[in-house]
């Protein structure tokens, strides 16, 4: 059974800081990994591949540079990787990515079995997993907690849902979005680094695809707009008390009383 | 169509480094003397308005315009678990309320499920103007394929202009099913939602781990679709008296069809969910070791506190992982919250600045959490936690002898 793993490359730290004046973003020394969530993702690819073999593949949708973490997987352990990659996909929002990794699945072969992490630490919608589903016309579970057992036309799965733990089966071919902590995720090894260092990337682009109608891609297929981006607004209702500890825990106990806390 | 081009003439050494750095996402390349935009472009035209004048330019052409006057309506999805309906559907209807009057619009909701018409009749005492049931055995269980068609003909029959699904378990999976089917736009996790008088939904949600908010519309489809998480909105006063109607929906059954079963549903063992809390203490790096978390536990008791922590204290092993507050985490809103020796990362902040009373305590003056603390307590918890546990016991001692 071949399975494919969605994989992402996100900035290294969330810690990006605006420019109160100029409104622009600060990026001192951001560099790029993988999406923490999917390497739960490519570990239950590995786990399943060990008892049931096949071939795992993933799928990265990004700019040139983005290549770096199809490397990172080899380095784990899958086999083969593409990157989806072409100046007409900027811009796009969840639906315009979701229906470019989609042609770029469809250009991959046919998968029993899709893998996404649970959402990105960019942009933490966790929504392009079942949009993609939905383009592929296949169902899919998300938050799935255990795979419980892969049969030969379904799987077993033990899903997350807030207040109950559910146990579904779910055909071939299908999409789960898995939770972090599925299994403890491998380091990248550096034999395999050493081994993978030739492996291709294959590269897909517009023109590779099935539908090639610009609209649908990048801006041109993002419904929603970004109007403006702005700093969050500080509180600036606020006081600041200083004094000696006796000092300030008499005062809290106070303004606790008076919001009739205590 | 839309698109982003670069006044190549006006590039020059002087000005192309400039331009490079502006772009957050490190979409601009120079090569061979021409600037390139690549794929990781978001088209946040920061460039347009932020970088060197007139190189960057965004040249926008006519869509083809949806005819908004044909989607009326604000549509809330109840979210529910075997017909216990959750809280943020409330606080959805209270916010589709408001909107709805912006622009004078009823205020649906879709109710999807198996044995549900009896517990619809709770919603209308929340102002709600007509609530669509689609109730069939097929839908007992959460399963994406039925619960998505029924989502789609609710959509279809009502065509709602915008729709409000609480950011749960449930609505983070079929929210996005029901927008692509609808090739239409989703914004995750909003936190302000306001409405034009052109019908458009003001999107407002943090990006970037709530480092900046963005500002979001989606003007050329309809419906136009946020998730709000729990607790970001206000839910209103319930109504002695319903208003509004009940509407049972009939569906095609071949399209409640799923290629999932669920085979056995086990009930989470009831645990405190600092998400509920509305008063929570929590504590940081600055607690030395895992005994000082006795006098955490008292100062919470006295207050009828749940604890929570950030992220090193979970680490740790100190606290409960369910009980971390912030992005990897849980949002809280409660009523109080007491943030002992926090520094205030965003990463912790963006999951409970939301919270009506916000008291910090941290010996570092310059310490962020003071950014969105109301109360800023510049002192050593050490210092401070004991004596204001004793203050407080002795107010209520004071208020016994009374």
């Amino acid at each position: 059974m071949d399975i494919l793993v969605c994989i992402k490359q996100v900035p290294g730290t969330s810690k990006v800081e605006v420019d109160p004046v100029t409104g622009v973003l600060k990026r001192d020394g951001v560099d790029s990994k993988m999406n923490p969530y999917d390497l739960f993702a490519l570990e239950t690819a590995l786990k399943i591949k060990e008892k049931q073999g096949g071939l795992i593949k993933v799928i990265t949708m990004g700019p040139p540079q983005a290549k770096d973490v199809i490397r990172e997987a080899y380095m784990m352990g899958a086999d083969e990787g593409a990157l989806v990659s072409d100046r007409k996909f900027a811009g796009a929002d969840v639906l315009a990515t979701s229906y470019t990794l989609s042609q770029g699945v469809r250009k991959m072969g046919n998968f029993d079995l899709i893998l996404c992490g649970k959402q990105t630490t960019d942009g933490d919608t966790a929504q392009v997993g079942p949009e993609m589903a939905e383009y592929l016309s296949i169902p899919h579970i998300a938050n799935v907690l255990k795979i419980i057992e892969i049969k030969e036309k379904s799987v077993i799965v033990e899903m997350d849902m807030a207040n109950t733990v559910e146990i579904a089966e779910i055909q071939f071919p299908c999409l789960l979005t898995v939770d972090k902590d599925i299994y403890q995720p491998r380091l990248p090894s550096y034999r395999k680094k050493l081994a993978t260092k030739d492996r291709e990337i294959k590269m897909i682009s517009l023109n590779d695809f099935e539908d090639k109608n610009e609209k649908k891609y990048g801006l041109n297929g993002s419904p929603t707009q970004v109007e403006r981006i702005f700093p969050p607004s500080v509180n600036n209702d606020r006081e600041t008390w200083t004094g000696s500890g006796a000092q300030l825990s008499l005062k809290i106990a106070a303004k606790l009383k008076e919001l009739k806390f205590v | 169509m839309s698109k982003l081009i670069c006044n190549q003439e006006k590039v020059n050494e002087s000005n192309v480094e400039e331009l490079i750095k502006v772009c957050p996402f490190n979409a601009i390349e120079y090569n061979e003397g021409k600037i390139e935009i690549n794929a990781g472009c978001k088209m946040c035209k920061i460039c347009v308005k932020k970088g060197p004048d007139g190189v960057m330019e965004f040249i926008e052409t006519e869509e083809i315009k949806v005819d908004k006057s044909l989607w009326k309506g604000i549509g809330v999805y109840v979210d529910h678990v075997e017909g216990v309906i959750h809280p943020v559907t409330m606080e959805l209807i209270g916010k589709a309320r408001e909107l709805a009057a912006v622009v004078n619009f009823p205020v649906y909701c879709v109710f999807i499920g198996s044995n549900i018409k009896e517990k619809a009749k709770e919603l209308l005492h929340y102002g709600v103007d007509e609530v669509f049931v689609y109730d069939f055995e097929e839908l007992k269980d959460f399963r994406i394929e039925p619960y998505t068609a029924a989502f789609e003909d609710f959509v279809n029959k009502v065509k709602p202009s915008s729709l409000l699904v609480g950011a749960t378990t449930i609505g983070r999976s079929l929210a996005p099913r029901v927008a692509a089917r609808f090739r239409t736009g989703l914004t995750a996790d909003c936190t302000m939602l306001e409405m034009k008088e052109n019908t458009d939904l003001v999107q407002i949600r943090p990006a970037f781990g709530g480092n900046i908010m963005a500002q979001i519309l989606c003007p050329n489809t309809r419906p136009q679709m946020s998730t709000v998480r729990y607790k970001v909105m206000n839910a209103p006063e319930r109504q002695c008296a319903p208003t509004g109607k009940i509407t049972i929906c009939d569906i095609d059954r071949k399209k409640l069809a799923s290629n999932i079963e669920v085979l056995k549903v086990t009930k989470k063992e009831a645990e405190d969910n600092i998400s509920d809390a509305e008063v929570i203490v929590a504590v940081g790096r600055a607690l030395k070791s895992e005994k000082d978390m006795a006098m955490i536990q008292e100062l919470a008791d006295l207050l009828g506190a749940q604890i929570a922590g950030t992220r090193p204290t979970i680490e740790a092993g100190w606290i409960n992982a369910k009980k971390q507050i912030g992005l990897s985490g849980r949002t809280v809103k409660p009523k109080l919250i007491i943030a002992l020796g926090i520094s205030g990362a965003v990463q912790f902040t963006a999951g409970m600045n939301s919270s009506e009373r916000i008291f910090a305590v941290n010996k570092d003056e310059n310490a962020s959490i003071f950014n969105v603390a109301h109360y800023g307590i510049v002192g050593d918890i050490y210092e401070i936690v004991p004596q204001l546990i004793e203050n407080i016991k002795n107010q209520g001692a004071e208020y016994c002898v009374r």
